[in-house]
């Protein structure tokens, strides 16, 4: 078939063109982003006058009322995040064990796509059953101490649940690549299974378990929806308890932006809450890449 | 008999009792074992009794004549029509944009990309993209698609927002996928004088296909459920939509693309936030929707992966 060809290296100028077009896209928007963030983020200090220090360590927040103090949310943000963190790694981690070293036939075939499942429940959904099963249960236990239910405790656990499959996954592909000669060794020395998983196993795959919990935190302290549906996440001031509703710095967002006018003080102000999150989501990739880089270097 | 004289012996040799030790740790391994159990099962059944909960409460609504097919305005049992086509309608135009761009910049990554501080870059931006909350990716898409690019708040604002959050994905998976090619192919279309965008073309991205479809399909679901990316950027209220008209411009024709949209993830969002008597039902009418929705993404990703994946290897 007489087909006119393009000249070789006209072809390869083509594909590097178009792919390294992709990249370039994909680069400019983030940085976009970035810069936007800040610079609407930064004008509440820079232009408006808010000082960043009673930003940072005010402890009420009414932007209705000019009072811009985001300790509370940054307190109850993290309050939730390490809540879900403390009940999910052990069953992320026991269950990823499991299906690693005790049935991996049954892991890989049953389980993995079934954990993959939990991950592609919608979040809004994972409120709406949170609102319902969580909230209840904490009035049926705390009685009138839980209030409504609302509370970080009832933000905790659902947060836990949702972050539950992307920790377990994760911890299973690290504990997967931790090489068969070390568990072979182990055993050869007459360890049990379970001495083999605890000293061997589970120390050479410490810097991806840490990734994956990292990862996990990540994106409980991103969420806004299911938080802000069993949280309560209209309070503005600083939790009391475990039971006491608050709101976190994604609530505080989704319940007041699209009620502030375009530039306002108050516009910013919740730009500044927005630069925070993005800042603390740069930290963590920051410390999963230092994790990293000192994984690499131990195995060398 | 002997082996366990000569463990005594050595125990003793070292002041402690071997028998005991041995005994010790093997219920150790028992207990761990059956701890390890319990938590998985405790999974499997959370997981279980999730889908099962929404199901039950929803189903019932979900499966009423004209549920599906009924305005969500209608004055009488309002339904979730609009919610579905938008659903899919956004879907559909975010993977038209974001499956391209994804490639494209999964296939320079994997194949062109130089061990430079550009493509370092690139690697560093897309990953700082995956883990931006998706509420900021949705104030971005407020100010910069709604307000800055003028699009005002609409079905492509919002499909914008969503590429944004599904870039990412899309990029590991099919870096992931190209990377699983045997680099023996690879080595032997480029020993055959193919360029490198010939080998990707010809031999590369046919070999890696099952696996990307099955990531874009799997991918589809997350997008499908995403709500707090779109709630400032293709609102959050019921559209009335007009199946017949034939007016490109007007805000009720469904294929407009600069008109207001609600999916059905922030219908939940929006009838939940804003209860009024009777909108219970249809809550969890929705969510039994969009649960199933889900569902029939994560079978058909993994039927089409498995099928596309026996057409490659058969021929």
């Amino acid at each position: 078939m007489a087909k006119r060809l393009m000249p070789k290296k006209q072809l390869e100028g083509v594909g590097l063109t178009l792919t390294g077009a992709c990249v370039l896209l994909v680069a400019l928007v983030v940085i976009t982003l970035i810069f936007m963030v800040a610079q609407q983020g930064l004008s509440a200090f820079f232009v408006d006058g808010i000082n960043f220090f009673s930003f940072i360590s005010g402890t009420s927040w009414v932007p209705s009322d000019g009072v811009y103090g985001a300790l509370p949310l940054i307190v109850t943000s993290f309050g939730v995040m390490l809540l879900a963190t403390l009940f999910t790694l052990p069953i992320a981690l026991g269950s990823a064990i499991f299906v690693v070293e005790v049935q991996p036939g049954f892991g890989r075939r049953v389980f993995q796509p079934l954990v993959e499942l939990l991950m592609g429940i919608p979040s809004v959904v994972y409120g709406l059953i949170g609102l319902t099963v969580v909230n209840a249960a904490m009035r049926a236990i705390f009685g009138d101490a839980a209030g409504t239910g609302a509370g970080i405790l009832s933000g905790g656990i659902v947060l836990a649940v949702m972050i539950l499959p992307t920790v377990t996954t994760l911890s299973i592909d690290g504990l997967a690549a931790v090489p068969n000669e070390y568990r072979e060794g182990s055993y050869a020395l007459g360890c049990t299974r379970w001495q083999t998983v605890w000293h061997v196993v589970l120390r050479s795959a410490m810097p991806s378990l840490m990734t994956a919990v990292i990862l996990g935190m990540t994106r409980a302290f991103g969420e806004a929806l299911a938080v802000q549906m069993v949280i309560g996440g209209v309070e503005k001031v600083m939790p009391a308890g475990l039971l006491s509703p608050a709101a976190t710095l994604t609530t505080a967002l989704t319940s007041g932006f699209s009620n502030a006018t375009t530039g306002s003080i108050q516009y910013h102000a919740l730009w500044a809450l927005g630069l925070l999150l993005m800042a603390m989501s740069l930290v963590f990739i920051l410390i999963i890449h230092v994790i990293g880089a000192k994984g690499a270097k131990n195995r060398d | 008999m002997t082996s366990e004289t000569t463990a005594k012996q050595v125990g003793n040799d070292l002041g402690v009792d071997l028998d005991d030790h041995v005994k010790r740790i093997g219920r150790q391994d028992r207990v761990a074992t059956g701890i390890l159990t319990v938590i998985v099962a405790f999974v499997l059944l959370l997981l279980a009794s999730i889908v099962a909960f929404i199901l039950i409460r929803g189903l019932g609504k979900a499966l009423t004549p004209g549920f599906l097919t009924t305005s969500p305005l209608a004055d009488e049992n309002p339904g979730i029509s609009s919610e579905i086509f938008d659903s899919f309608y956004m879907l559909i135009i975010t993977l038209l944009i974001s499956v391209p761009i994804s490639l494209g910049a999964a296939i320079f990554l994997v194949e062109y990309a130089p061990d430079n501080w550009v493509t370092k870059a690139a690697s560093t931006a897309i990953e700082t993209l995956s883990s931006l909350p998706s509420i900021v990716v949705g104030m971005f898409g407020s100010l910069f698609f709604v307000v800055t690019l003028g699009w005002g708040i609409s079905i492509i604002a919002g499909a914008m927002a969503l590429t944004m959050f599904n870039i990412p994905i899309l990029v590991r998976v099919i870096q992931q996928a190209l990377q699983d090619v045997p680099r023996s192919q690879r080595d032997a279309a480029l020993a055959m004088g193919l360029t490198r965008w010939e080998t990707t073309r010809h031999v590369l991205l046919p070999a890696a296909m099952p696996a990307i479809v099955t990531g874009i399909v799997i991918s589809a679901g997350r997008v499908f459920g995403e709500a707090a990316a779109l709630i400032f950027t293709s609102g959050s209220a019921a559209v009335n939509i007009n199946f017949a008209s034939v007016n490109l411009s007007s805000p009720r024709n469904p294929w407009n693309i600069f008109r207001p949209a609600e999916t059905l993830a922030v219908h939940i969002w929006k009838l939940k936030m804003e209860p009024t008597p009777g909108n219970d039902e249809i809550v969890w009418g929705t969510a039994a929707v969009l649960i199933i929705c889900v569902l029939l993404f994560n079978i058909l990703a993994r039927v089409l992966g498995k099928t596309l994946a026996k057409k490659m290897t058969s021929e």
